[in-house]
């Protein structure tokens, strides 16, 4: 009798130390290391202050496709987390698997319809409902590149394409490696999206890769881009393949090789080794494509779960992730833009604030388009597809540029069939 | 020496250093420090011992929001690997003692489909076995992932023993059962004393497997109740910052000890048993 | 030496059967009932998360015009063949070669077979680094002063198959020795006295009466070694992630790209019934084997 009087008292402690809105939430995200673990830490905190617990769910390793296995097999479990980190139009996948939960309350109540562009809103509603909460705006087109190597090669930084390639010839004759690259399906799709953008202009560029138009896919002018894709091979060095991204851009940062095609992510790289934007290295858009903006936006899902406590913990956590103050720290930590319309950009540096220069102005001139590398253009199937036929052609000189062109419909339509 | 001797070592010691490279590359590099590291081959060895990396993976390395190094996760192993070793292995030993020595209708294509059970590739069981352990109300803890260890090594466990046993003398078993020994008491008496080097085996190999499982590990574990494989992951996985190299080292061979141990201390009991049950089955 | 032959009480008759009932159980539901339910998925238009329709062989259809799938299986092949036979040969000769009475063969037996320990979650990037041309063997040995030292199979779409048959090997053939070696030591030494004393060279005494003789061992190895190969993932994921491009891949890679990250269910099944199948084709005979013995 007296145990379970005890055993009483201890449930009864407890439930009175958790106050009737304190939730535990559990956040599913693939953010482990460097400035973005910090980010993560400092999002935390800001959910703690708020009374509730913060249940780390860290799985890294392949751009999160790790932890869209674990999510994957979460949910058919029956048991999600409150959040994860989902973005683009996967999230309209989970939307119509039913699984997600409704944040249309906090973000009536905030009026995110006013505080985040129509671009943005679009990707993080599911049937007109807010499902999930933007973190912040990647801008993909970018091209860094280190001033000293040009100097040495004297070359100048490309606008245009004909003007990269004389560059590289420059760089690539001086003795250095003209591009630094990293050889992993993504890379190739990140430095792909941007040829096409550059060569062919964004009505093209919406035309193949988000519209899937089969006759845009296989064109003359997809041709043209794949030829000027695999051209850039040569400027790159032998350990290129499998090589990962931030090992690339040390490369710039050492001056062992003059430019590299990533997104705004690589300026952290920069920035914890010292260097100053301007000085010590170059950001520009990536060769033709300085009036278009690849948007790469990453965002956290909210699943239902019917418990209400917790949908209290995740509306909290949605409305903490776009509060100003996180936008302008998780931003600066990992080097994109806030996703918050009207964000102070005073402690950004000149590329931040050129990114989100260009991201209204692009917006205005329908010249702002979804990357397709970064899953922000098509359901995974598709992306996967496309990356599949890029990434054999860049590697396999046998396949032309025609049949890569056919080959790359093809597999799309088969990705996009219903069946 | 002749010739012939020559011959020998030099065949025996080059394959050495070929099994050896990747461990020597890897303790050398956990011992550098990041500059060193850039400026050298990968088999230069480090100016001063340097124990600063082995410190971090250990303690301070982030693995997500918490920065506690890899010391929790590797208790989390080992309390994952110790229940499902034992259990796989005494179902095993039972399995294999029921198979050989109390045969039944049935028993042989009984062990012909636990023997094609081997050949399943992992990853098709993920998602029905997320939605069986969901039903059980057990997904997500460490009892759920300990029961998949379990019903995975299974196969293997029951494969081991019945290949050792069936070597058993079964007069032995008919002798004691003409006696009045009953199923238990022969097992105990007479199976159990000479199933050492199976024995011996079946946990070597149970541990390695349990261990060293990544995928079961990331799937069916969460949060803090992670194993040390999906820690690893984490820590080495860096996608941005400077990418530290010793330290995802020493991680790596931390991550590796103890079935380094097991194998360098109680290897050549494995050789004996393993072959005990698996040339003769 | 049935154990029905014997007169016995109803319960201790039972007890054999309730003793494996539990595998018995755990393997029908988490084995054969999940071969049934990956099947189902196979035929049904799944993609996300599981749904459970019917659409005919269109999967199958979707996965044989994939490119990349026969890529995956090719891989399989070439891959599983180098794979198995470099085991077996190395595994063979080492163990021949440690027979020969030498020194501290203890502590070179376990530096073989150490390399079962290990995952390559663990050795993945050290075999990175010995591979990559820029950091790994051709650098050390282009810095020793051999300039035109070559060895970049794995940044090169043709050969990087075969760095993932090197780290396989060097995985695996520790073990296939240590079988050897237990093998080469249960041959009968008056035999081989005998041939001796008949005049038969060493070399001609393995190669006719004691390889022969170990053929039951390269059984066991050869199935140990096939499981080995068709379950290879961790292996292609940790040295080369499928690329360059897909041209690594396999298909237990392939099945998990689809089914996992790719939200392709239904084809990723598909490639999983693949595999079964080359399971079972590899397995029966095994079995068929097994069970003739019993006969016997």
């Amino acid at each position: 009798m007296k145990l379970s009087k005890i055993g009483l008292g201890i449930a009864l402690a407890l439930g009175l130390s958790m106050s009737a809105q304190a939730a535990e939430v559990e956040v599913l995200h693939y953010w482990t290391s460097g400035g973005e673990a910090k980010s993560v830490a400092e999002l935390k905190k800001m959910l703690e202050a708020k009374g509730h617990t913060w249940k780390d769910f860290a799985v890294a390793g392949g751009g999160g496709e790790s932890a869209m296995t674990v999510l994957k097999s979460r949910v058919v479990s029956g048991n999600p987390p409150a959040a994860a980190q989902i973005k683009g139009p996967s999230i309209q996948e989970w939307g119509e698997e039913g699984v997600l939960a409704n944040i249309d309350g906090v973000a009536t109540k905030e009026g995110w319809d006013k505080l985040l562009p129509k671009v943005v809103s679009d990707v993080m509603k599911h049937d007109g409902k807010y499902v999930a909460v933007p973190v912040n705006v990647h801008r993909v087109n970018w091209m860094w590149a280190n001033p000293e190597v040009f100097k040495k090669a004297d070359a100048t930084v490309p606008t245009t394409w004909d003007e990269f390639f004389v560059a590289a010839d420059k760089i690539k004759a001086a003795g250095m490696t003209a591009v630094a690259h990293g050889g992993q399906p993504w890379q190739d799709a990140t430095t792909f999206e941007s040829v096409v953008l550059g060569t062919q202009g964004p009505v093209f560029y919406n035309k193949a890769f988000v519209e899937l138009d089969p006759k845009s896919l296989d064109s003359a002018q997809m041709v043209e881009a794949l030829e000027t894709f695999r051209k850039i091979k040569q400027y790159t060095d032998e350990g290129a393949p499998g090589r990962d991204w931030n090992l690339a851009t040390s490369m710039i940062i050492k001056g062992e090789a003059g430019m590299q095609f990533m997104g705004d992510w690589a300026k952290g790289e920069f920035t914890a080794a010292g260097k100053k934007p301007g000085v010590d290295y170059i950001c520009a858009a990536a060769p033709g494509t300085s009036k278009g903006f690849t948007f790469n936006i990453d965002s956290f899902v909210m699943f239902d779960l019917d418990n209400k406590d917790l949908a209290a913990g995740q509306n909290d956590l949605a409305s903490t992730v776009l509060s100003p103050e996180f936008q302008e720290v998780f931003n600066l930590n990992k080097g994109s833009i806030p996703a918050r319309l009207g964000s102070s950009m005073e402690k950004f540096d000149d590329c931040a604030k050129l990114s989100s220069k260009d991201f209204v102005e692009s917006a205005k001139f329908d010249t702002l388009v979804p990357s397709m590398a970064h899953g922000m253009s098509t359901f995974s199937s598709t992306q996967g597809a496309i990356y599949d036929t890029v990434t054999e052609f860049y590697n396999n000189d046998k396949v032309t540029a025609k049949d890569a062109a056919a080959k790359m419909a093809k597999a799309v339509a088969s990705a996009t069939a219903d069946l | 020496m002749s010739l012939n001797r020559i011959l020998i070592y030099g065949v025996l010691t080059l394959a050495a250093m070929f099994y050896l490279l990747p461990l020597l590359v890897m303790v050398i590099t956990s011992l550098k420090d990041l500059e060193e590291i850039r400026n050298g081959t990968m088999l230069t060895l480090p100016q001063s011992l340097n124990f600063t990396a082995w410190d971090k993976a250990w303690s301070t390395a982030c693995t997500g929001v918490s920065c506690e190094g890899l010391k929790g996760y590797f208790w989390n192993s080992v309390l994952i690997v110790v229940p499902a070793v034992l259990v796989s292995t005494i179902l095993g030993a039972l399995n294999g003692y029921v198979l050989t020595k109390w045969r039944f209708r049935g028993s042989n294509l009984f062990f012909g489909l636990l023997l094609i059970g081997t050949m399943i590739p992992f990853q098709v069981i993920l998602l029905p076995m997320a939605r069986t352990l969901g039903f059980l109300g057990i997904a997500g803890t460490t009892w759920g992932l300990i029961l998949v260890h379990i019903i995975y090594g299974l196969a293997f466990t029951t494969l081991f023993f019945r290949n050792y046993y069936i070597s058993v003398p079964s007069e032995l078993v008919n002798a004691a059962r003409i006696d009045g020994a009953g199923f238990w008491m022969i097992f105990y008496r007479i199976i159990l004393p000479i199933s050492t080097p199976i024995l011996v085996v079946s946990i070597i190999w149970q541990f390695t497997q349990i261990w060293n499982d990544f995928l079961f590990g990331v799937v069916y574990s969460s949060g803090d109740y992670q194993p040390i494989t999906v820690a690893l992951n984490n820590l080495v996985n860096t996608s941005t910052g400077v990418k530290e190299y010793n330290v995802d080292m020493a991680a790596a061979i931390i991550a590796a000890l103890p079935t380094l141990f097991v194998y360098i201390v109680a290897g050549k009991y494995f050789v004996r048993g393993l072959t005990a049950g698996a040339v003769k089955g | 030496m049935n154990a029905s032959s014997k007169p016995k009480l109803s319960f201790g008759e039972y007890l054999p059967k309730i003793v494996v009932a539990p595998t018995f159980v755990a393997t029908l539901i988490f084995i054969y009932g999940f071969m049934l339910w990956n099947a189902w998925l196979s035929f049904s238009s799944s993609r996300m998360l599981p749904k459970y329709d019917w659409v005919g062989l269109k999967q199958y259809e979707r996965l044989f015009a994939n490119d990349r799938w026969w890529v995956a299986a090719e891989n399989l092949l070439i891959f599983g063949v180098l794979f198995i036979v470099t085991c077996l040969v190395i595994g063979l000769f080492l163990a021949i070669f440690l027979d020969q009475k030498v020194r501290a063969e203890g502590a070179i037996r376990t530096i073989y077979l150490y390399p079962m320990a290990l995952s390559f979650i663990v050795t993945g990037t050290a075999w990175k680094w010995i591979l990559n041309p820029e950091l790994g063997i051709q650098r050390m040995f282009r810095e020793m002063g051999w300039e035109s030292f070559s060895f970049d199979w794995l940044v090169n779409s043709d050969m990087a198959i075969y760095t993932v048959v090197i780290a396989g090997v060097w995985q695996s053939s520790g073990f296939v020795m240590a079988l050897c070696l237990a093998g080469l030591r249960g041959v009968d030494e008056n035999i081989v006295k005998a041939a001796r004393v008949d005049g038969a060279s060493m070399p001609a005494i393995y190669r006719r009466i004691i390889i022969p003789g170990l053929g039951p061992v390269f059984f066991s190895a050869l199935i140990v070694l096939t499981h080995i190969a068709i379950k290879s993932f961790d292996l292609i994921v940790a040295l080369t992630g499928g690329g360059p491009g897909y041209a690594t891949d396999v298909p237990a890679t392939f099945m998990y790209t689809y089914a996992f990250t790719r939200g392709q269910i239904g084809v990723g099944s598909a490639a999983s019934m693949m595999m079964l199948m080359a399971v079972v084709a590899i397995i029966v005979p095994y079995l068929y084997s097994e069970l003739r013995e019993k006969k016997q």
